[in-house]
C-alpha cells in the first residue's frame, strides 16, 4: 500500500516539478511548486518523520513560496519570452545532468547492492527528532543558525536607503 | 486490512463537522449583522423568518442565482478555484481540533477527533500558512489593480502575523510538552493557559484577528482604499464562498483559541461538548464585538505593530517561559 502511494507521490512531485520549470507565466510556475513540495511533504510523512513533513509545508509552501509570490505580483512579472538561440542550446544542460545523475545511481548501485534496499523505515517523532537536532546536532544547528544571522545583517546593509548608507560613508 | 468501522466513523465524524460548521457559519453571518446593528442602534435583518432567521438561506439563495461572471483578460482556472482554496484550508483545519472527551458508544472508545496527529500544532499553522493561496492568486487572477492591490496586502499581512501566531504558540507546547491537540487540553485540567501566560493569549488573539482579516487588521479588503480588495471582481456564489471562508476562518480560529488557552472542553456542571461550544461561541462574540469598536489600522500601523512590537514580544515570552519551567522543573 505505502509502496503504490509512494509511486504516486514520486510521480505527481516529478511532474509538477517539470511543469514548474517550463511554464511560462511565473505564476503558474509558483503553483506548479507549491504543488511539487506537497508531494514531497506526504513523502516525508509516509517515510515516518511528520515532523519533518510539517515543517516542509510551513516553510517552504507556507512561507518561502508565499514570499516568491508577493515577488512577483509586486514586481508585475510578465510571463518570459522564449529564449532565442538554438534548440539544442536549451536541451543540451538538462540532459546532461540527467544523465550525470543517473550515471551516479548506477554506479551506486553497483559497487554496493545493498544501497538499492535503501535505509530501513524508521519512524521518527517528535521527541526524537528534537532530541537528535539539539543535542547530537547541536553544534551544527548554531553554526547553520550564525549563517542565517549573517544573511539578515547583510541583506539590512544592502537593503538600506543610498541616503543613509553615504551617511555612513 | 482496513478496518470497516473505523472508515465509517470518520465519515461520520466528517460530515457532522462539515453540517456543524458550515452552519455555524452561516449564522455567524447573521448573528454578526444583528449584533453590529444593535451597537449601532439599529435592528438589523428581521424581514426573513421569525427574527431574521432565515436571513442566511435567503442569501444563500439570491447568491446562487447571480451571474457567475469572469472579468475579460482574467487567469480563467485560478480565478474559478482560488475561493474554493480560501474555504478548504479553513475546513480542514478542523481535522485535528477535539471537540469533546473520547466517548465510550457499544464497548468502544471513540475519539472526538478526526485524527489525533502528533505534529497537530504544526498541521493547523501549516494550514493557516496555505489559507493566503486563496487570497493572493484571487486577488491576482482577477486581472485588476484593486485586486492586486488587495492580494498584496494580504500576502505581507499574512507573513507578518504567521511569525508572532507561531513564536505565541511555543510556550503552549512547552507547558503542555506536546504538539498533540488532545494532550494539551488535557495538560489544562487544572488552569487553562489563558491564566498561566496570558502575554501569549493575547500575541495569539491579536495575530489570529489579523490572520482571519477581521476588523481592525482588514486591510487587505479596505472599502475605502481600494473597493473591496481581493473580492472586488467576484460575484454570486463565489464571492459567497469568499465571505462563508471568512466565517468558517473565524470558527476554526476560535475553536484552536479554545483549545490552546481556553483549556478546551474542560470545566464544571455542563457537558464537555456544551463548554467547548460556549467558548467558541465567546471567541466569536469578542471578534464582533471588536468590529463594532475599533476603526481600522493604516497599512504602515499594521506592519510596524506586527514587527517591532507583537514579534519581540512574544520572543521575550519564550525565553521567560522557557526560563521559568526550567527553574520550576528544578
Amino acid at each position: 500500500m505505502a509502496t503504490i502511494i509512494f509511486y504516486i507521490l514520486a510521480m505527481t512531485a516529478l511532474a509538477a516539478t517539470g511543469m514548474c520549470i517550463t511554464r511560462r507565466n511565473p505564476v503558474h510556475a509558483v503553483i506548479y511548486l507549491v504543488n511539487s513540495l506537497f508531494a514531497v511533504a506526504l513523502i516525508f510523512y509516509l517515510l515516518g518523520a511528520p515532523l519533518v513533513a510539517a515543517w516542509e509545508v510551513i516553510i517552504y509552501a507556507g512561507a518561502v513560496m508565499v514570499l516568491f509570490l508577493f515577488i512577483i505580483m509586486m514586481l508585475e512579472l510578465a510571463p518570459t519570452e522564449q529564449p532565442q538561440g538554438a534548440g539544442w542550446r536549451r536541451w543540451a544542460p538538462v540532459l546532461l545532468f540527467s544523465l550525470i545523475i543517473l550515471g551516479c545511481t548506477v554506479a551506486l548501485m553497483a559497487v554496493d547492492p545493498d544501497a538499492a534496499e535503501g535505509v530501513p523505515t524508521y519512524y521518527a517523532s517528535p521527541r526524537i527528532f528534537g532530541y537528535t537536532l539539539f543535542q547530537e546536532y547541536a553544534l551544527a544547528v548554531q553554526i547553520v543558525s550564525f549563517q542565517l544571522l549573517y544573511a539578515a545583517v547583510g541583506a539590512y546593509y544592502v537593503g538600506r536607503t543610498p541616503r543613509r548608507r553615504q551617511e555612513a560613508g | 486490512m482496513i478496518d470497516w468501522v473505523t472508515l465509517l466513523l470518520i465519515v461520520i465524524k466528517l460530515v457532522v463537522i462539515l453540517a456543524v460548521v458550515l452552519s455555524m457559519a452561516a449564522y455567524l453571518v447573521l448573528a454578526e449583522r444583528k449584533i453590529l446593528a444593535r451597537m449601532q442602534l439599529r435592528h438589523g435583518p428581521n424581514r426573513v423568518g421569525p427574527f431574521g432567521l432565515m436571513q442566511p438561506l435567503a442569501d444563500v439563495i439570491k447568491l446562487l442565482t447571480k451571474e457567475d461572471v469572469v472579468p475579460a483578460g482574467a487567469d480563467r482556472w485560478i480565478f474559478l478555484l482560488a475561493p474554493a482554496l480560501a474555504a478548504l484550508t479553513a475546513l480542514l483545519a478542523f481535522a485535528v481540533v477535539p471537540f469533546s472527551p473520547p466517548v465510550t458508544i457499544l464497548g468502544r472508545e471513540i475519539p472526538m477527533v478526526v485524527i489525533d496527529l502528533n505534529v497537530g500544532v504544526l498541521y493547523f499553522l501549516g494550514l493557516s500558512s496555505l489559507a493566503v493561496y486563496g487570497v493572493a492568486l484571487g486577488g491576482w487572477a482577477s486581472n485588476s489593480k484593486y485586486s492586486l492591490l488587495g492580494g498584496i496586502r494580504g500576502l505581507a499581512q499574512l507573513i507578518s502575523y504567521e511569525l508572532s501566531m507561531g513564536l505565541a504558540l511555543v510556550p503552549v507546547v512547552l507547558q503542555a510538552r506536546s504538539f498533540s491537540l488532545t494532550d494539551i487540553v488535557m495538560a489544562q485540567q487544572g488552569l487553562p493557559f489563558l491564566v498561566t501566560n496570558p502575554i501569549a493569549f493575547f500575541i495569539f488573539v491579536v495575530s489570529v484577528a489579523a490572520e482571519a482579516r477581521r476588523v481592525p487588521f482588514d486591510i487587505p479588503e479596505a472599502e475605502n482604499e481600494i473597493v473591496a480588495g481581493f473580492h472586488t471582481e467576484y460575484s454570486g456564489m463565489r464571492f459567497g464562498l469568499f465571505f462563508v471562508g471568512e466565517y468558517i476562518n473565524m470558527v476554526i480560529l476560535g475553536a484552536v483559541t479554545t483549545v490552546f488557552f481556553l483549556g478546551g472542553w474542560h470545566g464544571p456542571i455542563l457537558p464537555p461538548f456544551v463548554w467547548f461550544a460556549i467558548k467558541v461561541l465567546a471567541v466569536a462574540f469578542f471578534f464582533i464585538w471588536m468590529r463594532g469598536t475599533l476603526p481600522r489600522l493604516r497599512y504602515d500601523q499594521l506592519m510596524h505593530f506586527g514587527w517591532k512590537f507583537l514579534i519581540p514580544l512574544a520572543l521575550i515570552n519564550v525565553l521567560v517561559t522557557g526560563a521559568v519551567l526550567l527553574w520550576l522543573g528544578n
